[in-house]
């Protein structure tokens, strides 16, 4: 099977006045489909451009980075945009939600660019049923300001899920939101993922990386470790010890 | 992406702020709105000169006697006295194409009739005078050669001069007194309103030249001849045929300044109109300026507005969103604030050229093409200023755009 991110000697410099900063160098990172993986690694290793590019928000200064195929250096800006609109979602740390817009339109916000463009019915059948996949159609006309900051990560998922990615990125994701919330996010991941669709995550919280299936940790613009997780755990059966020891602690006098 | 989506996506940022959505427009709304009032007012200044230059006559050319100055001051062509009963008898014979011609000569004169009394303009003129102004007499008639020969103390009186002196009365038959001479009315005029400096043309008493040379100013020659071609096609030949003859009569070498003034009617009128006409433009100018200070304040809000949405903007891009998809959005906004800002303003530009009419009496007219220019005009305006800071958004980095605070 053809792997959805191929990455060969894929090399990242910013040029910030006369200093040359090498963010990334030289890394090779294949993922297959139906891959669960956390890119991991402290501030300035390099995983947030490594992240950027796999989203297509960047080009390789030098390497080459194919997407499902196609070769991300050659394209220009209009291409790359329609390369994200098609074949990629994004879910983002801080939720990037549209304000005083209700879930169901920031659902529906990447229909507006697809090309060709698709009859508005369908705009509003597809996104209900995003919406449905994370638990929240109940919820389609209320806007984030209404909602919990969970119910706004799903949100956003679901906006991330309403083209059919071939990849859904994730940055941070669980980075504003309290532990068993966070467990919440990871079981919607783990359930998108048990239906076989991809998903790559940037994170720096060992215990979050547990849920994915594989880790890469990044130092210094370098791959160091690339191993599967071992020791993994399932959102579900975590969600049920915390209530366990909830009750635990309650019972206690 | 989608007209439909994108206007509602405009409607909604603009909703969003709403005063200062209406501060903004508010730049365009007073621009063309200044813009259509300004212009109607120019037209309508423009239509009435018109108007009373048509009542002037048909075919008319005006001879005017030179001008005196003395001392370096300039009494104005009309003045001097250069033309004489001789200069009238000659052009009326030997002139061909001409269907009328009548002196005039012009006084002030205190007016009595009963114990009503008035100080008016007289104005001694020929037979053909009312024909030429294309002047009906309404009631009795019209002063004959026979008065003209004999300078006869008989006169036509204007209606507002009729109505001051003998109210409801019929003026036909009575008596004016004018400096104590006694002339009978033999006819009213027509009502023909105020002329273009804006004094009443019906306040006036017209007797044969004869008699008010004679009886009333005592003087020997006409301020002015007015004189009727045939036709349109002929009056530029008469023009020439009068100027040739005044000169020969009135000994001017060749290369000397004339001691008359020969104007079409053609000409006066294009003099009259074209201080309108470039009123009217000076009107549309200072106004247009408003408008494009209007579309200043729409470029600045614009950009205000990128910054503001630097977040938003890179989210679309994020999903999918082009660079023209952006510049489209902004682009649209903008254009919309113009264009809701350009219709209010002709509404209330239309208001305000009539309340103009209505409170000061003067003549406005909306044409159909300031409005269409005004609003195009603003449309263009949004496109215009638009476009920097439509393009400054589609042309954000998608990274950065996400990461601003």
């Amino acid at each position: 099977m053809a792997a959805i991110v191929h990455l060969e000697k894929f090399s990242r410099t910013y040029v910030t006045g006369e200093v040359e900063v090498h963010a990334v160098r030289e890394v090779d990172l294949e993922i297959q489909p139906g891959e669960f993986v956390a890119i991991m690694g402290a501030s300035g290793s390099g995983k947030s451009t490594l992240m950027n590019t796999i989203g297509c928000l960047d080009r390789p200064t030098s390497g080459t980075y194919r997407l499902d195929g196609v070769n991300v250096g050659d394209l220009g800006r209009d291409e790359l945009a329609d390369l994200r609109n098609e074949k990629l979602g994004f879910v983002f740390q801080g939720f990037n939600l549209l304000s005083r817009t209700s879930a169901l339109e920031n659902v529906e916000l990447p229909m507006l660019y697809s090309r060709p463009r698709l009859p508005g019915q369908e705009h509003y059948e597809r996104a209900m049923q995003a919406l449905k996949l994370v638990g929240l159609e109940g919820r389609a006309d209320h806007a984030p300001n209404q909602l919990s900051g969970g119910q706004q990560q799903r949100v956003a998922i679901a906006r991330a899920l309403v083209n059919n990615p071939r990849l859904l990125l994730a940055d941070e994701p669980t980075g504003n939101l309290d532990t068993r919330t966070s467990i919440e996010i990871m079981g919607v991941f783990q359930t998108l993922n048990a239906q076989g669709i991809t998903v790559v995550m940037v994170t720096h919280e060992l215990d979050i990386a547990r849920y994915t299936k594989r880790t890469v940790v990044m130092r210094d613009g370098k791959i160091v470790t690339d191993q599967p997780v071992t020791d993994r755990l399932m959102a579900e059966a975590e969600l049920q010890r915390i209530d366990r020891e909830h009750q635990a602690i309650r019972l206690q006098p | 992406m989608m007209i439909f989506a994108i206007l509602k996506i405009a409607l909604r940022a603009l909703r969003r702020n709403a005063l200062r959505t209406i501060l903004t427009m508010l730049g365009i709304i007073i621009g063309v709105g200044a813009v259509i009032a300004m212009v109607s007012i120019g037209n309508g200044a423009k239509a009435q000169v018109e108007a009373q230059i048509a009542s002037l006559g048909r075919n008319v050319i005006l001879v005017l006697s030179g001008n005196v100055s003395r001392g370096g001051f300039s009494f104005g062509f009309g003045s001097a006295g250069t033309l004489t009963q001789g200069d009238y008898d000659a052009i009326r014979r030997e002139i061909g194409g001409v269907a009328g011609a009548s002196p005039e000569v012009r006084s002030s004169a205190q007016l009595a009739a009963g114990n009503q009394n008035i100080n008016t303009q007289v104005m001694g003129v020929g037979v053909d005078y009312v024909e030429i102004r294309s002047w009906p007499v309404v009631n009795g008639d019209n002063f004959t050669e026979q008065d003209v020969r004999t300078a006869n103390k008989v006169a036509l009186i204007g209606s507002t001069t009729s109505q001051t002196l003998f109210g409801d009365i019929d003026p036909v038959g009575q008596i004016v007194r004018v400096r104590n001479v006694p002339f009978t009315i033999v006819g009213l005029l027509a009502s023909q309103g105020m002329n273009m400096m804006g004094s009443d043309q019906d306040d006036i008493l017209l007797v044969p030249y004869t008699s008010a040379m004679k009886r009333l100013s005592g003087g020997t020659s006409f301020r002015s001849l007015n004189v009727q071609a045939e036709n349109a096609k002929r009056i530029s030949e008469v023009q020439e045929q009068i100027s040739n003859l005044l000169r020969q009569r009135h000994r001017i070498v060749e290369g000397r300044d004339d001691d008359f003034l020969v104007r079409t009617q053609q000409e006066i009128s294009e003099m009259a109109t074209s201080t309108s006409v470039i009123m009217t433009w000076l009107l549309g100018v200072i106004a247009s300026v408003s408008l494009l200070v209007g579309g200043i304040g729409i470029m600045n809000i614009m950009l205000v507005s990128v910054t503001e949405r630097t977040r938003e903007i890179g989210i679309r891009m994020a999903v999918g969103a082009r660079g023209d998809d952006i510049m489209m959005q902004f682009l649209i906004e903008a254009v919309l604030l113009s264009i809701v800002g350009g219709l209010i303003g002709i509404a209330i530009g239309v208001g305000s050229s009539r309340l103009v009419s209505m409170q000061m009496g003067w003549v406005t007219l909306v044409s159909p093409e300031s409005i269409i220019g005004a609003f195009l005009f603003s449309a263009v305006i949004g496109v215009f200023f638009g476009f920097y800071p439509a393009r400054k958004a589609a042309q954000l980095d998608p990274i950065e755009a996400l990461r601003y605070e």
